[in-house]
């Protein structure tokens, strides 16, 4: 029964998502619908992450073909709390939605998309498969695309090109790199992939194909050099959309990027380190420049995003125990705080009607909630303890020191100081400084109750907070899925069985 | 017959990478079209060519008679063209729309979100 329970939390989206597209005619069944469905996805994935944490390894083979020859779905420990974690957003920010998006939006199918993009999400975060992963990626970027470009305006269409077509680019590349590494181990299931991988005297040949794949999943997860498309689109739709995107859709790139160089690739990974390592590096670097040239806050937080992958990335470069727990804590952590920054910035365009920051200003006095609210995300970000980014950035600085990597070790710090710089910036022009004179506040019209945008924030600040005062057990766990995620014989030995026998 | 594939597919490549480098945004659905093209080649020639030997079990065996050609990869080629496909009607309809919004067809007009 408890291998039944990786399936809900990719099915109950589906469901939800059929049952709303059956329901088009009523807003309220939409609206009703696309929060119980997104809180029922919630508490499947809760579910599933103590199932996991507590076997170890989910695996369902689905259709009960045995793997390597059927689709295996599989959650360990880290895809685990990847889908609870994504599942928590999705809950929250489709409350969000509820205020956010108009009627027009709701009429042209917001929430069965919304569905589909948690469906794809969770499906690429669980499943054991290299080709289905290509397929749940397409899943979530349809459903993406049509999310980031369905309301029609210049920026949104504008965005929306960069944003498809990039992304068409980097699931062809996934697609040749999948196919070729088929070509060469005759196989698609990742364990199996590894498998043959770590018996073969010459694992090297595989290397070309790695490294289309890692240009796939850099492009998703917009790493050095391939995230221009990333701050060109991802200020353009609405908050709550933006929030979902920035939360969720470079994780599951980064994570693919976990799955390939910690199970599949680990054979030829100390041949490939030097370039993650570099490319982490110089995704900080240029992240951070990025966001410190900007002066609108949607931009300066879709730049953050970049150097904030960056340190991600970082940990799974340097591949020790502490650098991935570090990596697994600061991908939780990140998913909540930038989540929770885009749902700021959306309600800072509600009351002032823009997010320009030279446009906006007085918040501190007009709104001094929601100054407080900002401050946790923000500074949690930037890294200030007690928040949990100071202890997420922490452990990647301190795992850095323990190989001595002192290149890679300043430049996390310096970003940090530069992080702490945009934060600052956005705190005083938005907050701090009176109202412009020439900029009189035009109040965005929306439909909803404040407090439905509200709630969420005040849930994920919350969440920071804890995170950061009492984040041990979260540590803890991570710790956990970085032993499973450095040890692939388990994960291996657990999709193709104990007694692994040679394939003809 | 796989050397003349692996030239086509090159070939599909090439040109695709040239048509993204154009600026009229028509030229780019086209190169990305190109360009999806060569991958489901290069996928179909990954999993080997061999003309007339279809994976098919004979009345009375269990294993087709090798050798046999592998049908997984022409499953994949199969999805990825049915994706492919149904991504390339959505990026038509978005280059339409974004074409009517922008009012050009130069890649260059479309500079309102940059910077």
């Amino acid at each position: 029964m408890s291998e039944l329970s990786i399936l809900l939390p990719i099915f109950i989206p589906l469901v939800g998502a059929v049952v709303l597209l059956l329901g088009q005619r009523s807003l309220g069944v939409q609206k009703l619908g696309g929060v119980l469905f997104s809180g029922l996805t919630f508490a499947a994935a809760i579910y599933l992450l103590l199932a996991a944490d507590a076997a170890g390894h989910v695996v369902l083979q689905v259709g009960n073909w045995s793997a390597p020859f059927g689709i295996s779905l599989v959650a360990d420990r880290f895809s685990a709390v990847m889908v609870a974690v994504s599942s928590f957003m999705g809950a929250a920010v489709a409350v969000y939605a509820l205020s956010e998006i108009d009627e027009s939006r709701l009429r042209r199918f917001f929430f069965p998309l919304y569905l589909i993009l948690m469906f794809g999400v969770n499906g690429a975060f669980l499943t054991g498969d290299l080709f289905n992963l290509y397929v749940w990626f397409e899943v979530m970027l349809i459903a993406s695309f049509v999310l980031m470009s369905m309301g029609g305006e210049r920026g949104e269409l504008e965005g929306g090109m960069k944003y498809v077509c990039l992304n068409l680019l980097s699931s062809v590349m996934f697609l040749a790199g999948a196919g070729i590494i088929y070509g060469k181990t005759g196989t698609l299931n990742m364990a199996d992939i590894a498998q043959n991988l770590i018996h073969s005297p010459d694992a090297n040949w595989v290397i070309s194909s790695s490294m289309l794949l890692l240009v796939s999943f850099g492009l998703k997860a917009g790493i050095f050099p391939f995230f221009f498309w990333l701050p060109a689109s991802y200020h353009t739709p609405p908050s709550a959309v933006s929030a979902i995107f920035a939360g969720l859709l470079t994780k599951v790139g980064v994570y693919a990027l976990f799955r390939a160089y910690t199970l599949m690739f680990v054979p030829i990974f100390s041949e490939v380190q030097t370039i993650i390592l570099f490319l982490a590096v110089m995704t900080m670097i240029t992240g951070v420049f990025g966001a410190a040239s900007h002066f609108d806050m949607r931009r300066i937080l879709s730049f953050h995003i970049v150097s904030q992958i960056g340190y991600m990335v970082l940990g799974l470069a340097f591949m020790t125990p502490l650098s991935i727990a570090a990596a697994i804590f600061y991908l939780v952590h990140h998913i909540i705080v930038k989540t929770n920054l885009f749902l700021v910035s959306g309600v800072v365009i509600r009351l002032k009607g823009s997010s320009d920051l030279a446009k906006v200003g007085g918040l501190a006095k007009s709104a001094p909630w929601l100054a407080a609210l900002f401050f946790v995300p923000a500074f949690s970000l930037g890294g200030i303890p007690p928040l949990s980014g100071f202890w997420a950035k922490f452990a990647v600085v301190k795992a850095g020191l323990e190989i001595e990597a002192w290149i890679s070790v300043t430049a996390a710090l310096l970003v940090g100081v530069l992080t702490l710089y945009s934060m600052t910036k956005i705190w005083a022009e938005a907050f701090w400084k009176d109202q412009p004179e020439d900029h009189v506040p035009v109040t965005t019209k929306h439909t909803g109750a404040l407090g439905f945008m509200v709630g969420p924030i005040v849930v994920m600040a919350v969440a920071t907070v804890i995170i950061g005062l009492f984040g041990e057990p979260l540590f803890e766990f991570s710790e956990r899925a970085a032993a499973q995620l450095l040890n692939p014989e388990e994960y291996i030995s657990a999709v193709l069985g104990p007694a692994t026998e040679e394939l003809p | 017959m796989e050397a003349l594939i692996a030239v086509l597919v090159g070939v599909l490549f090439a040109a695709g990478t040239y048509s993204l480098m154009r600026r009229s945004i028509v030229k780019l659905v086209i190169g990305v079209i190109l360009i999806s093209q060569g991958a489901n080649l290069l996928v179909f020639t990954a999993g080997g060519l061999l003309a007339g030997r279809p994976a098919l079990v004979p009345g009375d065996g269990t294993v087709p008679p090798a050798p046999f050609g592998d049908p997984l990869p022409q499953a994949m080629v199969l999805t990825a063209i049915v994706i492919g496909f149904g991504l390339t009607a959505f990026l038509l309809a978005l280059v339409a729309r974004a074409h009517e919004a922008v009012g050009d067809d130069d890649i260059n007009a479309f500079n309102k979100t940059d910077t």
